[in-house]
């Protein structure tokens, strides 16, 4: 030690202190470098962002709240219930005379909140179960695999209807539920990664130093597939975005008077016939803006993630 | 003529990073029934000469100079002409035999689609074409291995087979990319035996490439030293070893450990391979040369008698 | 004589294969990579272990490290047996045991830098260091195997196969350990590089008293670095000997077609390479007497009965029946 530190003070040294440090950039600063590169990409991260703030502050300017009936114009809806600056209600309002524009800010925000949060939770759920699969192999593998393939086999659509027949009809049931159908996405991604990391020599290297099985995968294993992770969120978000859509639609999903994309796509579309085309086209133009941003999102990532882009 | 002259080839791979200077102006002819070795370490551009007489280059690859056979440019070739070349005059053999197998595929089948598709043979005299293959290969008890898949052979019969693919339309060249490099010691010298024995019993010129100078010693007549993509050093094998007339040539032997006579301290050579990203405008080894000048390291030296360095034999340690 | 600082005793490694199974329940096949391998190394001392791809050469290593442990047979580390199942006692022996690797790229973490990588060690091994201190001491290790100190922040894909293998010596070295496991540390490297790192193993090892394992299957390094040779032929020990007696005077008839097909760089000598013919047999279903009978040239029919056990031949051991009977 102390030999070290009388070369570390010797006049070479110091020399080579002097000498300027090479920093070299790591894989995320120029994984994000390469993503500002792709302007459609950014371009859309702006789009999802407007919308996410729309959902969260829309209600500011609004002059109605999404549950108010304007009295004043039902039964006149078809002849003056359009797009309107005169009587607030920037949207029209919905054949119940609800102003739509209070009524988009809520769906959006329920879509976005059910699209972010359903979406992201299954991925880490089903990466943890897949890293778990992987990594212990043997009997934990085969269980895990058995009940993946069982699970394959459930539509989800009467689980879904017969999970909210017993807990009810609410948002964070409707969140739950979509968890657990979704448990197996990135389950086999993840599970090929890890099997793939943990026979690599720095994996035996990290055993060497007696790390735990906890630490090895926080640290050598994980950063190294994290990307595979993320790409998969960025597809899994807008698939439990149109997942939940689908259900609203149906009629099965979230409970009036609160409402989503699909459940006001879904009344939009059952009135279009009265020459009410207002009631379908704000929503969709939402969904729509959502599902390509993600859609641009998610290919911006992968070509900055995925190493054989390179 | 001679049957494969290369000149003044240079080959570079466009990349997101810039250009990649693989080969940089290589010149080398070879004769009929010849062996000429092609040696040099990793990224020395030694594979991607052979692609490149096989027409086999990666698409992002841009080419210049000549790679004459049978005095035809085969850079110049469209893709039909190439096809009649590849196999029936000039056949490769690739390092790796696993990958140049197809696993789901019989061997009779495997050998028996080459010459279909080239000379269009059928049938009995099909069978009879590869029973003969395998035969020349020393693959035992052929008749009864015809029906086996590739899985069911020994890494080395599998060279085997790959070297019975590439003789099998009996070409006038093959190029041998690392045939023993993924086989074991004891495999790698019945290799070496068999494609000896090809060559003088059917006259086909070989150009091995490896970059083991151990492999070459035995092998081939002349030797050509590859260092980051230029020609080093061009001379009959036996001078090679006995009087390296080049320093990259000299750090080689020096570094590989002797069996036959042990010292105590391998000489290494210092300093990394070279930056492919660079155009070359010194000599590539100059960075790591015992016996550079100040000239070496802004003039390309040329390749005059067989050598490429600036400075004369006997002044070099 | 002085206590050997590692003793191998009568080691096997055996693995279970599940893809071949008739039904869920069946037994699983058994592959036995390590059949009965014992040797000693003193300290200071390098043991080199050669032999053909599947040999268990590898495998050898990889139990004694513990990676996977093995199945039998006994570990004497400084006069004490190992304890593969226990987690403390496994710490203990990787702090004084560490291993390099074969591919210098794939064994350092890609989204590490140089600087993490060679302190890590010191995280686990050596807690009681402040950051700065560790900071201190991995540096002068890097400093050691050459690598500049400005290239300190960068990433593993920056260098070049050579640069990371000696990354890979000073992350195993950095925790002074008292013996290194190498396996095939410079096969992947070029013939240029690999004098390299093998002159910076034999200058540390001489510097820190190191005790070496070094796995390769080119004989010209493992002759070159060890001062005892063991060849293994399916798992087994066929012979163990020093270096200068096993390639003057190869015994076993497997050492003996092993080195004559060597090839020799220089023209003039004419190989003479020994063909071994034959087929290798399945390690799920190794031959009852000696493992090289089915290709060995000098075979006997007593050959297939028993298995021949290490005997002193000279200055070194051999395993083989022949060579037993004509010493008696």
């Amino acid at each position: 030690m102390r030999k070290l530190k009388q070369l570390l003070t010797s006049p070479e040294t110091t020399t080579a202190l002097a000498e300027e440090m090479v920093k070299s950039r790591s894989f995320w600063a120029d994984a994000r470098i390469r993503f500002f590169k792709n302007k459609m990409a950014v371009f859309s991260v702006f789009m999802l962002g407007f919308l996410v703030l729309f959902s969260i502050f829309g209600n500011v300017l609004s002059q109605w709240t999404y549950e108010e009936i304007d009295w004043s114009l039902l039964g006149k809806i078809k002849e003056e219930g359009g797009p309107s600056l005169a009587n607030g209600h920037y949207f029209g309002v919905d054949e119940l005379g609800r102003d739509l524009y209070a009524r988009v800010v809520q769906g959006s925000r329920t879509s976005l909140l059910v699209g972010f949060v359903a979406g992201i939770l299954s991925v880490i759920l089903g990466s943890t179960i897949g890293a778990v699969a992987a990594f212990y192999g043997g009997r934990t593998d085969q269980f895990i695999m058995g009940a993946y393939t069982i699970t394959l086999a459930i539509p989800y659509i009467i689980f879904f209807v017969v999970w909210q027949a017993f807990f009810g009809r609410s948002l964070s049931q409707m969140i739950i539920v979509m968890i657990i159908m979704n448990w197996t996405s990135g389950l086999l991604i993840v599970r090929g990664q890890v099997r793939m990391l943990k026979n690599r020599e720095f994996v035996d290297a990290a055993r060497m130093l007696g790390m735990s099985d906890f630490t090895i995968i926080a640290r050598h294993i994980l950063p190294n597939m994290l990307w595979v992770i993320i790409i998969y969120m960025s597809l899994t978000i807008p698939e439990a975005i149109m997942t939940e859509s689908l259900v609203s639609f149906l009629g099965v999903g979230i409970q009036e008077p609160n409402t989503s994309w699909g459940a006001l796509i879904s009344e939009g579309a059952s009135t279009m016939t009265f020459g009410t085309t207002w009631q379908l086209a704000y929503p969709a133009i939402f969904f729509v803006i959502a599902q390509v941003s993600l859609f641009y999102i998610g290919d911006g990532l992968r070509d900055a993630l995925d190493p054989k882009e390179r | 003529m001679s049957l494969l002259s290369i000149r003044n080839l240079n080959i570079q791979f466009a990349t997101n990073d810039g250009m990649v200077h693989a080969v940089n102006d290589v010149s080398f002819d070879i004769q009929k029934g010849q062996k000429l070795a092609i040696v040099g370490e990793s990224g020395s551009g030694k594979s991607q000469i052979a692609l490149s007489a096989m027409g086999l280059l990666a698409k992002n690859a841009r080419t210049s100079g000549e790679i004459l056979f049978d005095g035809q440019d085969i850079l110049k070739m469209s893709t039909r002409a190439l096809n009649k070349i590849r196999t029936r005059e000039i056949a490769m053999i690739f390092q790796d035999p696993m990958s140049s197998l197809n696993p789901y595929m019989r061997i009779e089948r495997q050998l028996g689609e080459i010459v279909e598709l080239h000379e269009g043979l059928k049938g009995s005299a099909q069978r009879k074409r590869v029973l003969d293959v395998m035969d020349a290969v020393q693959i035992p008890d052929a008749k009864n291995r015809l029906k086996s898949y590739p899985h069911e052979f020994s890494g080395g019969m599998r060279q085997r087979i790959v070297i019975a693919m590439a003789l099998i339309c009996n070409p006038r060249l093959i190029l041998a990319d690392e045939p023993t490099t993924a086989l074991d010691v004891t495999v790698q010298a019945q290799i070496m035996n068999l494609l000896d024995e090809i060559q003088r019993d059917m006259g086909t010129a070989i150009v091995l490439i490896t970059h083991d100078l151990g492999v070459v010693a035995g092998f081939c007549e002349e030797t050509l030293v590859l260092y980051g993509g230029k020609v080093m050093e061009r001379a009959k094998t036996e001078q090679i070893f006995e009087a390296p007339a080049h320093p990259y040539t000299r750090g080689l032997l020096r570094a590989i450990p002797n069996l036959a006579d042990p010292i105590d301290t391998l000489q290494s050579i210092p300093g990394s391979p070279p930056n492919q990203m660079l155009e070359m405008v010194a000599c590539p080894f100059a960075p790591r040369c015992p016996d550079a000048i100040e000239a070496c390291t802004s003039t390309l030296p040329p390749l005059e008698n067989g050598r490429a360095c600036l400075r004369p034999v006997e002044e070099l340690s | 004589m002085t206590q050997p600082l590692l003793s191998v005793r009568d080691l096997h490694v055996q693995f279970t294969v599940g893809n071949a199974k008739k039904w869920p329940w069946s037994p699983p096949g058994i592959v036995s990579a390590v059949n009965g391998v014992s040797f000693d190394v003193p300290r200071g001392k390098t043991l080199g272990v050669v032999g053909e791809s599947g040999c268990g050469k590898s495998t050898l290593i990889r139990a004694i490290a513990g990676l996977n442990p093995p199945t039998s047979g006994k570990v004497i580390f400084d006069g004490k047996d190992v304890n593969y199942g226990n987690k403390r006692d496994l710490n203990a022996l990787r702090r004084r045991m560490q291993m390099i690797f074969q591919d210098p790229i794939a064994s350092l973490n890609p989204r590490m830098t140089v600087r993490e990588i060679v302190t890590e060690p010191l995280r686990y091994f050596r807690p009681e260091l402040s950051e700065e201190e560790r900071r201190i001491v991995s540096r002068g290790m890097l400093d050691r195997v050459g690598i500049a100190q400005r290239n300190f922040n960068r990433y593993p894909h920056e260098f070049s196969g050579g640069q990371c293998q000696r990354i890979g010596i000073a992350r195993a070295l950095v925790t002074e350990p008292d013996v290194l496991l190498c396996d095939e540390p410079v096969s992947a490297l070029d013939v240029s590089i690999q004098a390299q790192v093998v002159n910076i193993l034999s200058e540390l090892q001489r510097d820190m008293n190191l005790t070496l394992i070094f796995v390769a299957h080119d004989l010209g390094v493992v002759r070159h670095i060890s001062e005892e040779i063991l060849v293994m032929y399916m798992g087994g020990v066929m012979e163990h000997a020093p270096a200068i007696d096993l390639f003057g005077e190869p015994q076993h008839p497997y050492t003996q077609a092993l080195f004559s097909a060597a090839p020799i760089p220089d023209p003039k000598i004419k190989m003479q390479p020994q063909m071994l013919e034959g087929e290798l047999p399945s390690p799920m279903n190794l031959p009852t007497g000696c493992l090289f009978e089915t290709r060995c040239p000098k075979r006997s029919p007593e050959c297939a009965q028993t298995r021949p056990q290490l005997h002193r031949q000279g200055p070194a051991q051999v395993a083989c029946l022949k060579l037993e009977k004509e010493l008696i």
